[in-house]
């Protein structure tokens, strides 16, 4: 007999509005090994907290939330990094897919493996977060190489999957005019590129960094305003 | 006869007998369409608005209550006419002689209209004084009968509210009838069946049915009077879409001017008077700028209702409401939409004229409604908070497809079914009374029979539940019979007489109980079953606090081990109300509602097993407790959707913060996911649902500066108030409860 794959899962937020299109039900999972300055989940960091489900289990609870999805909502795999365990998403997935509901992944791309690919293939929309916008800041303010990333995009578009761009906006780190434009010509040769999202640079997890015991490196950085993420937005002629 | 009156209407069973229903079916124009045709208010609307809002300033200068004319009784002919602005009105009629000034209403109860008047720094007269000094009061005949056990568990809260001091109210005319059909033949109808009743045996029933119709046709007789001394002659019935709403405001004026209820609801009129706005429209008499002036001065004198309270009224039923309901949209039977061009007329007056509380604009919500319709019901939600939604779906199977709300959440059909409104009793508190073997946990006095104070530390749940089952049958019983006293007495001494002149002659009746804490009790026993909770008790051997190891699961996170302990309890409580007959044969409902009253019921509990401190308030309605959700809000709307809607027909109430951007990036995701969580939760069942859609950082920012958002209106438990009416602690209350916020 084969074992049950268990999926370990910091959190469920059931009413998600920004992880994807309409109304998503939100898991984050448990476990990441890239260390983003800006991050606000740390405690999705250690590979062995969380609770443990087996697909079924994180199914039924989904299943419950599907009279709110309407025509565009859907389940939203977050994290932590999903990628780190896609043996567990792709048999979250195929239920899904056999129930008609929508689902995505919100990543890092910083994995690439033979579960990933097949993950890959069947999940309907892949958020991807491009974080920093050379090797030496993604080496410097993640732990990861660029090029990782830039290799899931590729695949992403081989297979035709639909993505979302999204990059976080810090102050001083991202916030200026060569950095977007870096970023738009990383992605320029993408066709499935549909949207970039830039987010705007947000200090509500202080708390969570100290109830961890935690520094968080930004605590001086100020959060970013709405103008200039518009203004920014412009640059990039981003529909958001 | 009526050749004039109902021309180029469709012929229907409605015009031989009393039937307002068929007459919509067979005439009314469903709309698909999106709110693009409506109009702006005219500098008309405007003048008059701007009169109206200066009169509610010096209103709110005078310490809320403008004027109190201490020396006239209230009733429908006995002050003289009232304008706000008489050569530029469209629709006439006020409660008392000037707007805003309220009347008294002793037949309720005279102390509380002393203690009202005094309040506010007047004096009742000496006249009105006078005038009841021989007369039996609602209230005098109450206490006449009420039993020591009654006044015991009155005073100590574990029932509260009871409608025993004022009028009952929860009441809804079917004010349409007016229109439709004039008062004379109504009166005729009426005498028809006083006739049939006197041919029968005259047993104790059939003399008190003569009477109350001797009382309804007399009272029809004064609705016409009034009508004429504002110079109109509604004997006959309206013969445009001016007078229908003239006809029918009229009637609803003649039900505020008789009783002061709690809840004077409207019904359900928007659809039934497109039937007249189409007519009038497609005839050329009016455009749609004139359709909306209409109704935006129906709206308003709507607004300028009142009633005199008491502040211990206002600390249940906070920030002066009338609960002048109106439902709107839903489907018909047939599954056609009953969505009208008139029902985003109705909601469009919270543009016209502003956000408000009243009427409380309720919408009738069905999957299946247009989807036009449910997105401009959206946006009005998120742009003014101010309407509440209901599930069609739920509701018509049980009332058909002519029902309205009264109040909040009580579904009844219109002109044929009425409710005895029976305010509520206090689930932990009675949990905590079970608990101390029938002693008030605060005053340490015995209130029901006296068994052992609970003995052990550890609360074991079989042992608790038991005890629990025992003093929920001395309550149940005890609150039955309170009710049927309070019922009898105010049919004989403050009888609703236009309101039921305006129902079937034989209606059904409900007796409608309720549910305070809900919440507090279910996570109090899901402590009690799954983490160890030890009592700790006083000096005197009285449980006054609880400490409490371990997690348990709490309600408002969809999960089942605790939201079916909130179902059986619901579903033990109304079982056990069924055990004692009711008045008239009404039948037993359940509503988990509470107004205001969560808060000053909370005051009256002492800590409760799930960590809740003594005095802390509750949560409204079926509301989980603040702070306690851990996925999100749609997994705290699964658990109150999980409620049953079969064992609570009276209504479960729910109220819903969330803020803008937590709902969506921008004014279009917005819509489509408010639209998608109504789909959604409706779909599951659920009841009802308040929808705030607010930064709860401008409502410190009210509550710190009340000059900064003088206007602020939000929903509470169903309804909708102006947040600077409620006191400070019920705004603490609404600032502390959850918002759904992102993180």
């Amino acid at each position: 007999m084969q074992a049950i794959i268990q999926g370990r899962i910091n959190a469920f937020q059931t009413l998600g509005t920004h992880d994807g299109p309409g109304i998503r039900f939100v898991a984050f999972m448990q476990g990441c090994k890239l260390r983003c300055i800006y991050c606000h989940n740390p405690e999705t960091w250690s590979m062995d907290s969380g609770k443990q489900y087996c697909a079924h289990e994180v199914l039924q609870k989904i299943i419950k939330y599907k009279p709110y999805f309407g025509k565009d909502g859907g389940v939203t795999i977050s994290g932590g990094e999903p990628l780190l365990q896609a043996e567990f998403l792709i048999e979250l997935f195929t239920l899904c897919k056999a129930y008609n509901i929508h689902t995505a992944i919100d990543t890092s791309g910083s994995i690439l493996n033979d579960d990933v690919v097949n993950l890959l293939e069947l999940v309907n929309l892949v958020l991807l977060d491009i974080k920093f916008t050379s090797d030496e800041d993604y080496m410097n303010y993640a732990g990861c190489s660029l090029e990782k990333v830039l290799d899931f995009l590729k695949l992403s578009d081989k297979l035709n999957k639909k993505v979302w761009i999204r990059h976080v906006i810090v102050p001083n780190i991202t916030d200026s005019y060569d950095n977007i434009m870096n970023l738009k010509k990383l992605i320029s040769p993408f066709k499935c590129v549909q949207k970039i999202e830039l987010l705007p640079f947000k200090k509500l997890c202080l708390e969570k960094y100290e109830q961890m015991g935690l520094t968080f490196k930004l605590l001086e950085t100020p959060e970013t305003s709405q103008e200039k993420i518009d203004e920014l937005r412009k640059l990039i002629g981003s529909e958001e | 006869m009526n050749n004039n009156a109902w021309k180029s209407f469709k012929s229907g069973i409605w015009q031989e007998q009393i039937d307002v229903c068929d007459f919509i079916r067979q005439n009314y124009k469903p709309y698909y369409g999106d709110h693009s045709f409506l109009q702006q208010a005219t500098s008309r609307t405007k003048n008059l608005l701007q009169k109206f809002n200066d009169l509610l300033t010096e209103e709110k200068n005078s310490g809320g209550v403008l004027e109190v004319d201490v020396s006239t009784v209230s009733s429908i002919t006995n002050y003289e006419t009232g304008y706000l602005d008489k050569e530029n009105e469209i629709i006439v009629g006020l409660q008392t002689s000037s707007p805003l000034k309220r009347g008294v209403n002793p037949f309720g109860g005279i102390k509380m209209v002393r203690s009202s008047c005094e309040a506010y720094g007047y004096k009742l007269s000496q006249k009105v004084e006078d005038e009841f000094l021989y007369r039996t009061t609602h209230n005098d005949g109450v206490f006449r009968v009420y039993t020591e056990q009654m006044l015991t568990a009155r005073h100590s809260g574990v029932i509260t509210g009871l409608p025993d001091a004022y009028g009952r109210g929860r009441i809804i005319g079917d004010y349409r009838r007016v229109a439709l059909y004039g008062v004379d033949y109504l009166i005729e109808q009426k005498q028809k069946d006083k006739k049939e009743a006197g041919q029968k045996l005259m047993d104790v029933d059939n003399i008190r049915l003569s009477e109350e119709l001797y009382q309804q046709i007399n009272f029809l007789g004064k609705l016409k009077s009034m009508a004429e001394m504002y110079g109109y002659d509604i004997s006959k019935p309206a013969t445009n879409s001016k007078e229908a709403v003239q006809w029918l405001y009229f009637a609803y004026l003649a039900a505020i001017k008789e009783q002061n209820g709690a809840a004077m609801s409207l019904g359900r009129v928007s659809t039934f008077l497109d039937i007249y706005f189409e007519r009038d429209f497609l005839s050329g008499a009016i455009n749609e700028t004139g359709v909306q002036e209409i109704i935006d001065d129906f709206v308003l004198k709507l607004r300028m209702a009142r009633h005199l309270r008491t502040p211990d009224y206002n600390e249940l039923f906070g920030g002066d409401p009338m609960w002048i309901t109106e439902s709107i949209g839903g489907m018909s039977q047939n599954g056609t939409t009953l969505v009208t061009k008139s029902s985003f007329r109705f909601l469009n007056t919270l543009y016209t004229l502003g956000a408000a509380p009243e009427p409380n604009l309720t919408v009738l919500w069905s999957k299946n409604l247009p989807q036009p319709f449910k997105n401009y019901c959206a946006k009005v939600s998120i742009d003014t908070d101010s309407i509440q939604y209901e599930n069609d779906d739920l509701m018509r199977p049980e009332f058909c497809d002519d029902y309205g709300i009264a109040c909040c959440v009580s579904a009844m059909k219109i002109g044929k079914q009425m409710q005895f409104f029976g305010a509520r009793s206090n689930l932990p508190k009675l949990l905590l009374i079970a608990l101390n073997g029938g002693r008030d946990e605060v005053t340490g006095k015995l209130i029901a029979s006296e068994s052992e104070v609970y003995p052990d530390e550890i609360l074991d749940y079989d042992k608790v539940v038991k005890r629990f089952w025992e003093y929920q049958k001395w309550l149940c019983s005890l609150y039955v019979n309170t009710m049927n006293v309070i019922h009898y007495m105010h049919d004989k001494y403050a009888y609703e007489k236009i309101q039921m002149a305006l129902h079937d002659t034989f209606v059904e009746r409900f007796m409608a109980f309720g549910v305070a804490g809900l919440s507090v009790i279910a996570d109090s026993l899901s402590a009690i079953k799954y983490a160890k909770v030890t009592a700790i008790k006083n000096e005197n051997g009285i449980i006054t606090d609880f400490k409490i190891d371990g997690n348990f699961p709490k309600f408002g996170n969809d999960d089942e081990r605790v939201d079916k302990i909130a179902s059986e309890l619901l579903q033990g409580f109304l079982n056990e109300l069924k055990q004692t007959p009711t008045y008239k044969n009404a039948k037993h409902t359940l509503s988990v509602l509470t107004i205001t009253s969560n808060v000053v019921y909370g005051k009256k509990t002492g800590s409760t097993p799930d960590g809740r401190k003594k005095g802390e308030a509750y949560a409204p309605g079926a509301n989980p407790m603040h702070n306690r959700e851990e996925n999100g809000a749609l997994a705290s709307l699964n658990s109150v959707a999980s409620l049953p809607y079969e064992c609570c027909q009276d209504g479960i109430s729910c109220t819903f913060s969330i803020t803008p951007a937590t709902l969506g990036s921008d004014e279009t995701q917005q819509i489509e996911n408010l639209v998608c969580i109504l789909d959604g939760y409706f779909e599951k069942n659920a009841h009802h649902i308040n929808v705030n859609v607010i930064e709860k950082s401008k409502l410190i920012k009210a509550f710190e500066d009340p000059d900064s958002y003088p206007n602020i209106t939000i929903r509470v438990s169903g309804y909708a108030v102006n947040f600077h009416k409620l006191s400070r602690e019920q705004q603490l209350e609404v600032i502390n409860r959850t918002f759904h916020e992102k993180m």
